[in-house]
């Protein structure tokens, strides 16, 4: 795939991180090329979240080099779009999805300069790319779950940001929801070349839009591409569980959780046969 | 009951009374403290910070009393405790999960110093009340001056804060991302909170504040989420209140906080039950959530 000279969309050298004294990971070396959806996993507490706050500028390394779309990280870097875990936990009825999607836009300025039309667009745009037209003039805690996360995406998309940051997009999702939101990542990420991080404890949904995966494993962030990651041995040593693997004679490629009851495994031996 | 009840009457020369210059002073100073209270309420909410506003109000008390021990101006008082307090809790409630427990633990305190400082003042029991539940009819002509510059600078540095703050307030996690200086505006958020509070509590009292400072924001939240016309809302039930509940009290020579706090509260509950009755049928009329193509 060809990159048309843009740089990197997160180049990190040698990177350590540490918060309150403890070194959350350390030994961080890898290169994001702009336009590659990239899945971040790894165990609870690796530190997923945490390589967001330094791409965002809201965290520094305590060792290392780190670049962020050809430039150092900075707090205010209206080229990334980012979604926040929990998102929708702290906001409740007293704003209106446009009003929050607008706030992406010019919720930093400052003064009574009110939205113009230009803005309004944009805004209109944000929310028509996520599906969230119909229901923007609602409030966020009229929304379910999923139309939810479609706003925030919208929020994060607005300004015409070149990566996204995406923390647990697919928690608290039923499988129908979870599917929407994936097809709506490949959609933004087909029509604008937008490279997106996704963080995520499952991988499933999200394999069909994947080419890379960042992976936290026994302290150190490794990158590879994605079917470099799903292998049953190094899911298995990630997650501390067994982990397998299943490609379909489709081509399509999932994970399961490998450890059975030795009863259905017999079941599941007889219909493997069959 | 029924004698205290007799003591209740109708005075026909309330509108000459209305004329009077306490009277006037009293509905200067209130609508004064309605605009500056109407429009924090919308934050207070969305900060989720209505029991600091609370909380405040009271740490407002030991200064007032304090500030009758040492002899300063009742209003000096109330802004040194209101603000210093409101900063403890900045400081020790950055955490929402903390922030109860630092409100509360403040609050009690302050409360404690206020018995002491009222008992070493020997302040008379009408002072007490007055802080209290407020006194509106005694606001003087240089309490007008500092209420005036106070909601002044309320109006001006929200027309200049507000789009940050609201940003801030509703969506700190991104707001920080954007580069948005969600600290600073905290601690600016409750100076003029503090500010806000100063004024009020000499309107309806400490223990009634939560009415003129929070309730009318919340009244208009029920109604509509537009920003703009939550904070006319709020302002136009704060002053319809205080204007109300001034002729009220004046009709019946009563005080006036009980009036203005009861015609809050009342337009709360209206539009509670209607906006109640409205939110039902709208979420059944719409599927929880429709495929959107996209």
């Amino acid at each position: 795939m060809t990159t048309g000279g843009r740089p990197p969309a997160l180049v990190l050298e040698g990177v350590s991180v540490a918060r309150g004294g403890r070194t959350v990971w350390s030994h961080g070396t890898f290169t994001v090329r702009p336009g590659a959806v990239v899945g971040v996993i790894g165990p609870n507490g690796a530190g997923k979240t945490t390589l967001f706050q330094l791409a965002l500028g809201l965290l520094a390394p305590s060792s290392g080099r780190i670049e962020v779309l050809g430039a150092p990280p900075r707090r205010g870097n209206r080229r990334i779009g980012y979604v926040p875990q929990n998102y929708t936990a702290a906001l409740g009825e007293a704003i209106r999805c446009r009003d929050l999607v607008t706030l992406g836009l010019t919720g930093g300025r400052f003064g009574l300069r009110p939205t113009s039309a230009a803005e309004r667009a944009q805004v209109d745009d944000a929310l028509r790319r996520v599906g969230a037209l119909d229901f923007a003039e609602r409030r966020m805690s009229e929304l379910s779950g999923g139309q939810q996360q479609r706003v925030a995406i919208a929020q994060a998309i607005v300004d015409d940001a070149e990566l996204l940051l995406l923390d647990e997009p697919l928690a608290n999702l039923d499988l129908r929801n979870q599917q929407e939101i994936v097809r709506l990542l490949g959609d933004l990420h087909r029509d604008r070349d937008v490279t997106i991080m996704v963080v995520a404890h499952d991988l499933n949904p999200l394999l069909p839009v994947l080419s890379d995966a960042v992976y936290l494993l026994d302290g150190h962030p490794h990158h590879d591409e994605i079917g470099e990651v799903v292998q049953e041995e190094l899911l298995t040593h990630l997650y501390g569980t067994p982990v397998g693997v299943v490609r379909t004679a489709q081509g399509d490629l999932f994970t399961r959780a490998a450890w059975r009851d030795p009863v259905h495994q017999q079941e599941n031996a007889r219909e493997a046969g069959a | 009951m029924i004698a205290a009840l007799a003591g209740v009457e109708f005075q026909s020369n309330w509108l000459q009374v209305l004329q009077s210059p306490f009277l006037r002073n009293a509905l200067v100073g209130g609508s004064l403290v309605a605009v500056a209270a109407g429009l924090l309420g919308y934050f207070v909410i969305t900060r989720q910070n209505a029991f600091a506003a609370h909380a405040l109000a009271h740490i407002g008390f030991p200064g007032a009393t304090g500030a009758i021990l040492v002899g300063v101006p009742v209003t000096l008082g109330l802004a040194v405790f209101c603000v210093g307090g409101g900063l403890l809790i900045g400081v020790f409630g950055r955490r929402v999960a903390d922030r109860e427990m630092a409100t509360g633990t403040i609050l009690a305190l302050a409360t404690a110093l206020g018995v002491l400082f009222a008992s070493l003042a020997s302040a008379n029991a009408s002072t007490t009340t007055s802080v209290l539940f407020g006194n509106l009819l005694a606001v003087s002509d240089d309490q007008l001056v500092v209420f005036g510059a106070f909601t002044a600078a309320v109006v001006l540095a929200l027309a200049v804060l507000a789009r940050p703050l609201m940003f801030a307030s509703v969506d700190p996690a991104v707001a920080e991302a954007r580069g948005v200086p969600v600290r600073a505006l905290g601690v600016a958020f409750v100076v003029l909170l503090a500010l806000t509070i100063t004024m009020a509590v000499q309107v309806v009292g400490t223990l009634l504040l939560f009415a003129l400072v929070v309730t009318p924001a919340a009244t208009a939240l029920r109604l509509t989420a537009r920003p703009v016309r939550v904070a006319a809302i709020a302002v136009g039930l704060a002053l319809a209140s205080v204007w109300g509940g001034l002729v009220l009290s004046t009709m019946v020579n009563l005080p006036p906080s009980f009036f203005i706090v009861t015609l809050a509260v009342l337009a709360w509950l209206v539009v509670l039950g209607v906006s109640g009755r409205r939110g039902r049928v709208a979420t059944a009329a719409v599927p929880a959530d429709r495929h959107h193509p996209h």
